[in-house]
């Protein structure tokens, strides 16, 4: 599939979870094809990066669902920043670890899993319709209860795929991606390259393998796909682009002509500007 | 070597958090909890496990802001953390934005949540370790705007908040140590509410109160937080922060 043939798929007001962490390994090929696109009212669920910060600026989110939003070396994401000091976002905020608990439900197809964590905190609070259990074992804890958070669609970026939809990741932590397919209705995996499935193993151990593709509705091949985010071992964080996009962000000015060089175009658009910047640095080292 | 810096006594101060912890992880947040923890595992603390920041737990001791150097003992990815840390194997020392006298601590918005004055991070894992595991916090400037009589929002759970909400929120929580530029403080006193417990050499204690936007318990004489021995100086100048990356947060 392409981006664009993803995207179609995806109708206004879903409810979409992206996976990745941070400014780590995320979809951001999938992410730009959404801001080309007409959607719009969509819940974004993630461990937040400059995806949540894209989709807010673009104007496409009518709730967010987060533990955090970070760029993870510039620790405050100006886009959300300004969303949420705007007030133009609905929002819940969780612990990260209710996050994933969430998902596990949907996964399970639990209504909820319990966990002490939340307890005692704001975010009982500001998600009032949060509820509590009680275990019915002679403990009698009161726990709180984690409500399954199903996703229409969840959208993923791993290192390597077949063409099926058996996704493979290369680098350090999976991250919660896995859980983010299997609590959607349909998941889509973007890719560093496809390759054939019998050289899946030809760069990773089996533990690798922990996207199936019964997971995975669509895979779409995006070399370079999660940039500026990093995608170890293919690539490292473009620390001094993610500068540039911080930079532009905290300023309207700068984020029109931002957007006039990188967004406004289609995903070659984005990949040949960026290859040009990268060019540029090279021959011009600061 | 010359006497001991104030970010080298605090260094010192965040080490000493960990101190007895035994075979936990040591999570640290920012420069000098970083140098602490390291500086904890290489003197008396050995059984601390610390990560690479990705996901490897690596033994040894390392520079800040270097590669670690020696060998990995296990693959820590962020599910792995979650579990250690409702295992309650995790002391982290985290940096938040607002703290009140019971141990309430803001890393999530400054001002009404509905539309912040300041957004900050988000929730992140506070709401979870705080009743889970051992939990300490670094505050590289104490002034009145940090330790407010209210925190706007609750992300770290405090002591009061904690017991509003009943034992399964107070069984596993222990806030532990506040380590500041100025001072180290706990809750060990009646009720739970913040206390000095040393400040650093050169600081008195009306500078920790004018810093401080709420009245601290104080008991007696207030002692005065011990300064780094000879060698905890040798490893954090030549092994742990030769680049003195700590005068970034504590000039």
């Amino acid at each position: 599939m392409t981006e664009d043939e993803v995207v179609a798929r995806l109708r206004p007001g879903m409810t979409i979870g992206i996976g990745g962490w941070g400014s780590r390994r995320k979809p951001m090929s999938l992410v730009r094809a959404i801001l080309r696109s007409g959607l719009r009212d969509l819940t974004i669920v993630s461990y937040g990066g400059p995806d949540v910060g894209l989709l807010c600026a673009a104007g496409k989110v009518k709730r967010l669902v987060y533990g955090f939003v970070s760029l993870d070396s510039i620790p405050l994401e100006p886009h959300f920043r300004a969303a949420r000091q705007a007030g133009a976002v609905d929002v819940t905020e969780y612990d990260e670890g209710m996050l994933q608990w969430a998902l596990y439900a949907a996964s399970l197809r639990l209504p909820f899993l319990p966990t002490r964590a939340g307890l005692g905190s704001d975010v009982m609070r500001l998600s009032p319709e949060l509820r509590t259990v009680t275990s019915p074992y002679a403990d009698g804890e009161e726990l709180l209860a984690v409500p399954a958070l199903p996703l229409d669609a969840a959208l993923i970026h791993l290192n390597r795929a077949d063409a099926a939809g058996n996704a493979q990741f290369l680098g350090p932590d999976l991250y919660f991606d896995d859980l983010f397919a299997t609590a959607a209705e349909h998941a889509f995996a973007s890719c560093e390259r496809i390759v054939p499935t019998a050289s899946l193993l030809a760069e990773g151990g089996i533990a690798s393998l922990r996207v199936h593709r019964w997971m995975i509705s669509g895979v779409v091949e995006a070399p370079n796909g999660a940039h500026f985010t990093s995608c170890a071992p293919d690539y490292e964080r473009d620390e001094g682009f993610q500068r540039v996009y911080a930079a532009a962000a905290a300023d309207p000015e700068q984020w029109a002509s931002f957007a006039a060089a990188y967004l406004n175009g289609g995903e070659a658009d984005y990949q040949r500007a960026v290859a040009a910047r990268a060019a540029a640095a090279r021959a011009a080292p600061s | 070597m010359s006497g001991a810096t104030r970010a080298e006594v605090c260094a010192v101060a965040c080490a000493e958090a960990w101190r007895g912890d035994g075979e936990i992880m040591a999570s640290p947040f920012g420069v000098i909890p970083t140098i602490g923890a390291r500086l904890a595992r290489a003197t008396f603390a050995p059984d601390l496990l610390l990560s690479d920041g990705e996901a490897t737990f690596v033994a040894g001791c390392w520079a800040v802001g270097a590669p670690p150097d020696g060998p990995a003992e296990g693959w820590v990815p962020y599910r792995a953390m979650f579990d250690l840390l409702a295992a309650g194997k995790r002391h982290v020392m985290m940096g938040p934005g607002q703290i009140d006298r019971f141990g309430n601590v803001n890393i999530s918005a400054i001002g009404d949540f509905a539309r912040p004055a300041r957004q900050l991070i988000g929730m992140r894992g506070a709401p979870g370790n705080t009743v889970n595991h051992p939990t300490s916090y670094w505050i590289p400037r104490h002034q009145p705007r940090t330790f407010v009589p209210r925190v706007d929002v609750i992300s770290g759970v405090g002591y009061d908040s904690a017991a509003a909400a009943g034992p399964a929120a107070t069984r596993f929580h222990d806030v532990r140590r506040v380590v500041t530029n100025l001072a180290v403080l706990d809750f060990r006193s009646p009720g739970h509410r913040m206390r000095l417990v040393s400040v650093h050499p050169g600081v008195s204690v009306a500078d920790v109160i004018a810093g401080t936007g709420f009245d601290l318990a104080i008991d007696g004489d207030v002692a005065q937080t011990r300064t780094p021995t000879a060698e905890e100086l040798r490893l954090i100048r030549e092994v742990i922060d030769p680049d003195e990356t700590r005068r970034g947060e504590v000039p």
